[in-house]
């Protein structure tokens, strides 16, 4: 049975156009705003917990660039390397590898707007993959330096 | 049609990339003098910001994994173009911890402008890169009268460079 002309048209146009919509998604796919609710902290909510003398202290890892972490980050925290890198995410997996899996672990970037970070999908994904069950990353709506430094909230500096 | 489906798949999935709210460009009341440095190329030679005295300068702090830094580069590769005879020089200070990305990046993105590997140093000189992308459009009298944080509207930062292009005040 042979189609009309322009129904075959018309059906090439329809897929090429949803494939290429899927392309398009699939290429945002890697962003923090994919990262369910129940897994984010708010930076205040940190704070607190980093303040109280009886809450349990996270593993805090900082998954951005050095020269962000050089200039400002968490104190205590520990830089991996961005987290949108496989080296990276090696890294990451390598440093969580000896710990028990619920263990609290805090992981945040900041480098960018939330829905534009790539760094803390990937290594969210990289933990929840090898069985951690107690990891919140840290909701930075804006950057690092509105969202934590500005609010006045503790920030060290260096290596 | 499918080139139009495909540019209204990317502008609905990219039309919120703006700066988000209540980090809008800001102008520098002061126009304070922008701090000078030297820092290396990607071939390793020095770029001296005061070498560029005398023309306006966007100077945008970016990195290869940022999304919004990297589709502003395309604009500004037009920028470039568009407005390097009449005195614009961009310089890419990029925020990555190495030269490689950055290299391959450059050469892809076919950037026509200079880039530079910025370090923690410039970015506290500039008072604190803690987010990216974050531009300041300086005169031609090295005076900084704007700074950007976050995407930038692309519309919004050519009218201030064909305003300081052609301004008096900004010449020194």
């Amino acid at each position: 049975m042979s189609l009309p002309v322009k129904f075959r048209q018309v059906l090439l146009i329809f897929i090429f156009g949803t494939a290429s919509i899927a392309a398009t998604s699939l290429a945002f796919a890697y962003q923090a705003s994919l990262i369910p609710a129940s897994r984010l902290i708010n930076p205040d909510e940190l704070v607190k917990i980093l303040q109280s003398a009886k809450s349990e202290k996270p593993l805090m890892i900082q998954v951005g660039s050095h020269v962000l972490y050089a200039q400002a980050h968490i104190p205590g925290s520990e830089y991996i390397g961005p987290a949108s890198s496989e080296s990276a995410l090696q890294s990451l997996r390598k440093r969580v590898e000896p710990l028990p899996r619920n263990k609290f672990i805090i992981l945040y970037c900041g480098c960018c707007p939330w829905s534009h970070c790539p760094n803390v999908q990937p290594a969210d994904n990289a933990l929840h993959a090898m069985g951690f069950t107690n990891v919140r990353v840290l909701y930075i709506a804006n950057n690092f330096g509105a969202d934590w430094v500005e609010k006045g909230y503790p920030v060290a500096k260096g290596d | 049609m499918v080139l139009i489906v495909v540019v209204a798949g990317v502008y609905f999935t990219t039309r919120h990339h703006g700066a988000p709210p209540g980090i809008r460009g800001t102008g520098a009341g002061e126009h304070s003098l922008a701090p000078d440095f030297s820092l290396p190329n990607l071939t390793g030679q020095k770029l001296d910001l005061s070498s560029y005295r005398g023309k306006v300068v966007l100077l945008d702090f970016w990195a290869t994994w940022c999304d919004p830094c990297r589709e502003e580069i395309p604009h500004f590769v037009d920028l470039q173009n568009q407005y390097g005879e009449q005195g614009l020089q961009i310089i890419g200070v990029s925020m990555d911890d190495g030269p490689e990305p950055v290299r391959d990046f450059c050469q892809r993105f076919k950037m026509n402008y200079p880039v530079v590997m910025g370090n923690a140093e410039i970015g506290e000189l500039y008072g604190g890169v803690l987010g990216l992308p974050i531009a300041f459009l300086l005169g031609r009298d090295g005076r900084i009268y704007s700074k950007h944080i976050g995407a930038t509207d692309i519309s919004v930062l050519e009218r201030e460079i064909v305003n300081l292009l052609g301004s008096k005040a900004s010449s020194s």
